[in-house]
């Protein structure tokens, strides 16, 4: 099948929320974008019909955060078997973080992997940049070399900076280039060693804590230097309710700054590392259920506009150890869209505001094109049937990664097509 | 399990004068002035209380509980109403008489006998029991004994007590019993 | 998922691992210090040792080096007839790239029936215990900062030999209950035992954030904390912690927190001082009370023996149960 191929989804559930429609219609493709929504335009020889009954069809789902382990970590994942289970997880576009080994900080890496993700031809794959030379937390990388080897934005990921005066600097010189940086605020000297919520459960099984003013100190000063600098930033997975009043405060002021969560964060808390699961072992860690509720609220008022897998995969071994010895992080691509269809079932939010969290949310913030469907737009197209319910088995996932604590969870949504620039990249028998 | 009583506390003291009697002219013929009475948990501790006093022995009397030394540990695990076992002075060169209600497979004579060798090395062990029925399953014959009893397979017999003294004769289908009352296994 | 508590029983409630306190009921814990009675005479007799686990193999699994407890755990494996191993690994295996699973599946190779594991990490002895083999027994002699529950109720032994009940007691924990797994394992129990009042006594760097939810009162007044108490737990401060910003120094902890006879005037008259040794003299208490009338500390040494026997032969016996359940 080439791109030029006609498509045609009949009488699906179109929910765009960026064009505010949410309406059964039929949708027609050629060339890779929208022609036509309702009626075929005048001579429209469609090639290849989607049943859209009882089915959503819907922009493809921006990921903001998927590691895909190549290059370096080949034996946890790879472009080809992550940008798969992207494809049949209803996701167009990914971004993967810069903490692989050689690091994302030369134009050489960045293009080696987009080059790789083409080639597999499942899913767009947008690197980011590293902020700092080996993400050493020192030297400033050569960023705009970086934007123009197609690094959508700068991260210097879990890797700390040396100081504030880099940090500063860093923003300064991202800024200059008009690149968005993306940040996962943590002051690690708060965080320490931990691997756990500073709350009653860590408390009580004696695990080494990050505590909330972790998150919150770090907030206010990455906030502090984005204001002093005038770059743009993003705030990556954030995990706390206070860090989402900050937020809400910045964005009243309106300040250049956008934040997503991990989808896990919206539905674990500390609790669920009772037992010691090691699959829990996330970083930012899993905080108390008024962490959860403050985030599912800071979420469905837009104040978070960006809902992310925080996708990596791991090896056995990796998680195969002691809690606090295990390596943090889920394999998250199977489980991002019916977690959030999960909210809307809860009642945290409608439908077709879940789906702008995964679509038109990332999109605006790293300021793609994407993320919306109206004539015209390019057809990254997610369908999916939101009321059938599956069960998670762990070794059935189709990311390299087994690593879930949604083991045996019930969960609304399947997706059954996914449309890159108007070709099918997955398909459901 | 249905139980039935056999013996009263007066028939059930009349034996005990019986074994008293026995004892003492077991000692008596062995030349054994100042024994150390033993009593198995927990039928033979009540026996072994009402021995000393008939015998008038001023050193006080031990008590096993044979928890540690039952042979059927590696079936039924760890007896939960365990005590510890009491000997309040050393066993070496020290005649003893060890006393238990009920004499049948001999498998509880078997464990106490270990548990006595283990605190050290007495000059003769004396085994005196209120009752004694056929099974041994191992070779080993009471010195002293008050009654012995036919019973009908699936039959026990237990002494039951301290206040008031009492022996019942019990059937059950499946005698598989997990606290080791007295009787069981004996 | 299998939290704690499901993990060490089995379906009929019968305990086949001992990693925490935490799930255990007050009749399990008290069968425990009924059973140590039991065992405690077998240490005054000449043959000190009683044939229960004959033919069974434990294995000491040391990953953090501790001399006492492998000593009184080799001694409670020896006690019972079993085959004792100890293997140190703090250096040996891990040092070599050998994961924590594949030194576990080579002693299961040798047929060892329990492991006893001390680990740096919290949650070490419930990772084992959730990938032993079935039939393979886990005794946590201390994980991280999370629990040591043989220790614990050594401590509760010891607390019953001298106070009879646990109802109506007041006890005071004094020191670094943060970073004490021994700490978390004795709030569990003594609430569990139901004594009337768990305190704690500590500087703020020293407590969890949220120690109210463990159970206990918290108290920063030394003298204050004592008052009345019927049992004084002092806890092992680590020399290490002076080097960060715990506490400014040795000095001022003792003046604050340290126990002396001045000091112990106030509790009850009967108050027993206990400690789980190590003791820093001087740091945490001063030679006169560690040495004094009110001390208890070598009796706790010597019923630990009698308590890890107790663990030991109810984890064995309900491992003989299984079989037993499987065959019929």
């Amino acid at each position: 099948m080439n791109s030029t191929d006609k498509i045609t989804i009949l009488q699906g559930r179109l929910i765009d929320p960026a064009n505010g429609i949410d309406t059964v219609t039929d949708v027609h493709i050629e060339n890779g974008k929208v022609a036509a929504i309702g009626e075929a335009p005048a001579g429209f020889q469609t090639a290849t019909i989607i049943d859209g009954n009882d089915k959503v069809v819907c922009p493809g789902i921006i990921d903001l955060c998927v590691n895909l382990r190549e290059p370096g970590a080949e034996y946890k994942a790879t472009i080809a078997s992550e940008t798969a289970a992207a494809a049949h997880s209803g996701i167009t576009t990914l971004c993967c973080p810069p903490d692989t080994l050689p690091v994302i900080d030369t134009p050489a890496i960045a293009g080696q992997i987009k080059h790789k993700a083409r080639k597999a031809g499942y899913c767009r794959v947008l690197p980011l940049g590293a902020q700092t030379q080996g993400l050493k937390g020192e030297k400033l990388s050569e960023m705009a070399a970086l934007k123009e080897a197609g690094c959508i934005a700068i991260s210097n990921n879990y890797a700390p900076l040396a100081n504030t005066l880099v940090q500063r600097r860093a923003l300064e010189y991202a800024a200059t280039f008009d690149l968005l940086t993306i940040i996962r605020s943590n002051d690690r000297h708060l965080s320490d060693q931990g691997c756990a919520h500073e709350g009653k459960v860590a408390g009580r099984l004696g695990l080494p804590v990050i505590p909330e003013a972790a998150e919150t100190v770090a907030v206010a000063r990455d906030l502090a230097l984005a204001q002093t600098t005038g770059a743009a930033i993003h705030f990556h997975t954030l995990s706390s309710a206070s860090a989402a009043r900050t937020l809400a405060w910045a964005r009243r002021e309106k300040r250049r700054v956008t934040a997503d969560v991990a989808i896990h964060q919206l539905h674990l808390t500390e609790m669920d590392i009772e037992g010691f699961d090691s699959n829990t072992h996330v970083l930012p860690p899993l905080r108390s259920t008024g962490d959860r509720d403050g985030l599912r609220q800071a979420v469905a008022e837009n104040i978070i506009s960006a809902i992310c897998s925080d996708h990596q995969p791991h090896e056995a071994d990796a998680k195969a150890a002691p809690f606090p010895a295990t390596e943090p992080g889920i394999s998250g691509l199977d489980t991002l869209l019916p977690l959030t269809i999960k909210l809307v079932h809860e009642g945290v939010m409608d439908l077709s505001t879940a789906i702008a969290r995964l679509t038109i949310g990332p999109a605006e913030i790293l300021g793609l094109p994407l993320g919306r469907l109206q004539v015209g737009a390019t057809a990254d197209i997610c369908i999916f049937d939101p009321d059938t319910y599956w069960t998670v088995v762990p070794d059935q996932l189709t990311s390299q990664g087994k690593n879930t604590p949604f083991g045996n969870w019930e969960l609304p949504g399947i997706v059954t097509h996914t449309l890159l620039k108007g070709r099918i990249v997955y398909q459901r028998d | 399990m249905q139980s039935k009583s056999f013996m009263n506390a007066d028939a059930v003291e009349s034996l005990v004068d019986e074994m008293a009697g026995k004892l003492w002219s077991l000692m008596n013929e062995r030349g054994i002035q100042a024994p150390l009475l033993v009593g198995i948990r927990t039928g033979g501790v009540w026996l072994a209380e009402m021995l000393h006093q008939e015998l008038g022995l001023e050193e006080p009397l031990g008590t096993l509980d044979i928890s540690f030394y039952r042979d059927d540990f590696t079936r039924i695990g760890m007896n939960p109403e365990v005590h510890p076992s009491d000997l309040p002075v050393p066993v070496d060169d020290r005649h003893i008489v060890l006393i238990d209600d009920v004499l049948h497979t001999g498998r509880t004579m078997r464990a106490a006998l270990n548990e006595i060798f283990d605190y050290g090395r007495p000059a003769s062990v004396i085994l005196a029991c209120l009752v004694e029925r056929k099974g041994r399953e191992l070779p080993i014959q009471p010195d002293v004994v008050a009654l012995h009893k036919e019973m009908k397979p699936g039959e026990h017999i237990t002494l039951t007590g301290p206040e008031p003294l009492g022996l019942v004769i019990g059937t059950e289908s499946n005698r598989e019993s997990r606290n080791g009352e007295s009787g069981a296994e004996t | 998922m299998s939290r704690g508590p499901s993990l060490q029983l089995d379906d009929a409630g019968r305990l086949r691992h001992f990693l925490t306190i935490d799930g255990l009921s007050r009749e399990l814990l008290t069968e425990i210090l009924d059973t140590s009675e039991g065992f405690a005479g077998v240490s005054e007799r000449t043959v000190k040792k009683v044939p229960l686990c004959r033919g069974k193999i434990v294995a000491n699994l040391f990953f953090e080096n501790s001399t006492r407890t492998r000593t009184t755990f080799e001694l409670a494996g020896k006690r019972l007839s079993a085959d004792v191993l100890n293997l140190n690994i703090t250096a040996s295996s891990t040092s070599k790239g050998e994961t924590l699973l594949d030194t576990l599946r080579n002693l299961e190779a040798m047929h060892v029936d329990m492991f006893v594991v001390r680990h740096a990490v919290s949650g070490a002895a419930h990772f084992i215990a959730k990938h032993a083999a079935p039939g393979v027994g886990v005794i946590n002699a201390g994980d991280g900062r999370h629990a040591h529950p043989t220790q614990a109720m050594l401590d509760m032994f010891t607390i019953r030999r001298h106070k009879g009940e646990f109802t109506g007691l007041r006890v005071a924990i004094i020191g670094d209950i943060l970073h004490s797994r021994v700490a978390r394992s004795q709030i569990l129990a003594l609430n569990t035992l139901g004594v009337s009042e768990v305190r704690v006594i500590a500087p703020r760097t020293l407590l969890p954030i949220e120690a109210r939810s463990l159970g206990v009162h918290i108290y920063h007044d030394m003298d204050e904390g004592i008052r009345d108490v019927d049992v004084v737990i002092m806890l092992r401060l680590q020399k290490e912690r002076m080097q960060g910003a715990m506490l400014p120094s040795e000095h001022e902890y003792y003046r604050l927190f340290g126990l002396t006879e001045a000091r112990l005037a106030a509790a009850d008259s009967e108050a027993i001082v206990m400690h789980p040794g190590p003791i820093n003299r001087g740091v945490e208490m001063a030679s006169e009370v560690a040495d004094g009338s009110r001390s208890v500390i070598l009796q706790q040494v010597s019923y630990g023996i009698a308590v890890r026997m107790a663990v030991i032969s109810i984890i064995i016996g309900t491992q003989n149960q299984q079989s037993q359940d499987n065959k019929g």
